[in-house]
């Protein structure tokens, strides 16, 4: 019971890009079209994962006083394995993303769970813990980069869905376009959590 | 060799400003940024950081690095030490020289270690081959960039607390509306240098 609560609390309650909003920088950059977002979440969640198991299992081991340093060698040693990887496997992909792979490494998120939470829990909650943030992070920019690859190339997944009579808005696959697109996305969110918090209490 | 510098300054800082185009350190300039003070304080004490890291990251790389065949592996592990390290040292100055702006900095100032700036910075020096004088220039110019996103975020912060913004963009909604927009502004600025 306990699992599912800390598993389904990274995707609504304290989810990282909308709620908590933590981890936004690749959130923002990589969201330009829809595979870019997923693969992202991806790698993210390959790594939130691994580290937080690690950390949960050592975490009578490493001393308080340096455990920051520790937590931040175990991110980038998974993070290295998935540069790696997406540089051998995915090369088309890897140069998309530029230098956002490596650049997991300080991504908040990570860090922040291993804090608040992989450093105080035994490795199943954990896990179950980074998955679920792995999820609601991936779900948050996958939805961002739909949003915006909609608009801006009238596409989803490389597939064309709106006509020719579309005209891209181009400035949604610019720099601005995620900044906007994030700020009424976060608004909508608030909207929603403050509708069904009303109506709990209208019960 | 100036007008290079000259360039790698310029574009760090305007046409591919790190925080408006390039998304980088979004974490503390979402923030720290609602008191023009603080902001500034921050953004100089990145700028220090960023100028030191472009050196470090410079030396690591090419004398530490490639010499032993490690650049491929070891890479982001030791750019992340050397950057935590450093944000350590700058601590310490800080809270030597002035503890108000210690207090003032709370939790963000152990943060510039996860500031994704700095470690890009770290990471876009072997990338682009720059020699040590160009690491620096990149380092402060991502700093001044950076300093300069943080000042006018702040100061428009400041009215928005008189302005009337809906209910629901409250809090971190709006700022990324107005990042938007400034960001849209900065678009303004595409085309000023060639791009590397």
């Amino acid at each position: 019971m306990q699992l599912i609560k800390d598993f389904v609390n990274g995707i609504w309650n304290e989810n990282p890009i909308f709620r908590i909003v933590i981890g936004i920088c690749s959130a923002l950059a990589v969201t330009t079209s829809a595979n870019n977002g997923i693969a992202m979440g991806m790698a993210l969640t390959f790594v939130l994962t691994c580290s937080s198991i690690l950390i949960s299992l050592l975490r009578n081991i490493i001393p308080s006083k340096v455990r920051i340093p520790c937590y931040v060698i175990v991110i980038a040693t998974f993070t290295t394995v998935v540069d790696l990887f997406m540089k051998g496997y995915f090369p088309a992909l890897y140069n998309v993303m530029g230098i956002f792979i490596p650049l997991i490494v300080v991504n908040c998120i990570v860090l922040a769970r291993a804090e608040a939470f992989a450093s105080k829990v035994g490795p199943l909650r954990a896990t179950a813990d980074a998955l679920g943030m792995g999820l609601g992070y991936t779900w948050a920019i996958t939805l961002i980069s739909i949003i915006r690859e909609i608009m801006g190339t009238g596409s989803v997944f490389g597939y064309k869905i709106l006509g020719a009579g579309f005209t891209p808005w181009v400035i949604a696959i610019l720099p601005p376009g995620a900044f906007i697109v994030m700020g009424i996305l976060v608004g909508l969110m608030n909207l929603i959590t403050r509708k069904t918090a009303n109506s709990a209490d209208g019960r | 060799m100036a007008k290079e510098l000259f360039f790698i300054i310029v574009g760090s800082i305007f046409v591919n400003n790190f925080v408006f185009s390039r998304f980088l350190g979004n974490c503390p300039f979402l923030g720290v940024s609602n008191k023009t003070e603080t902001a500034i304080g921050m953004g100089i004490a990145t700028t220090f950081v960023l100028t030191m890291t472009g050196v470090a990251a410079y030396l690591i790389q090419n004398y530490v690095l490639v010499p032993f065949g490690l650049e491929d592996f070891l890479q982001i592990v030791a750019f992340i030490l050397v950057i935590a390290s450093l944000v350590q040292l700058v601590e310490m100055i800080v809270l030597k020289v002035s503890p108000t702006l210690y207090n003032a900095f709370g939790i963000f100032l152990p943060l510039i270690t996860t500031n994704c700036i700095v470690m890009a910075v770290a990471l876009l020096i072997p990338l682009n081959n720059y020699n040590l004088v160009e690491s620096i220039a990149l380092g402060f110019g991502a700093g001044v960039g950076f300093t300069l996103a943080l000042a006018l975020m702040s100061g428009i912060r400041e009215e928005l607390e008189f302005a009337d913004v809906p209910d629901a963009l409250k809090g971190p909604a709006i700022v990324f509306i107005t990042a938007g927009l400034l960001s849209m502004i900065f678009l303004g600025f595409t085309g000023l240098v060639p791009l590397a």
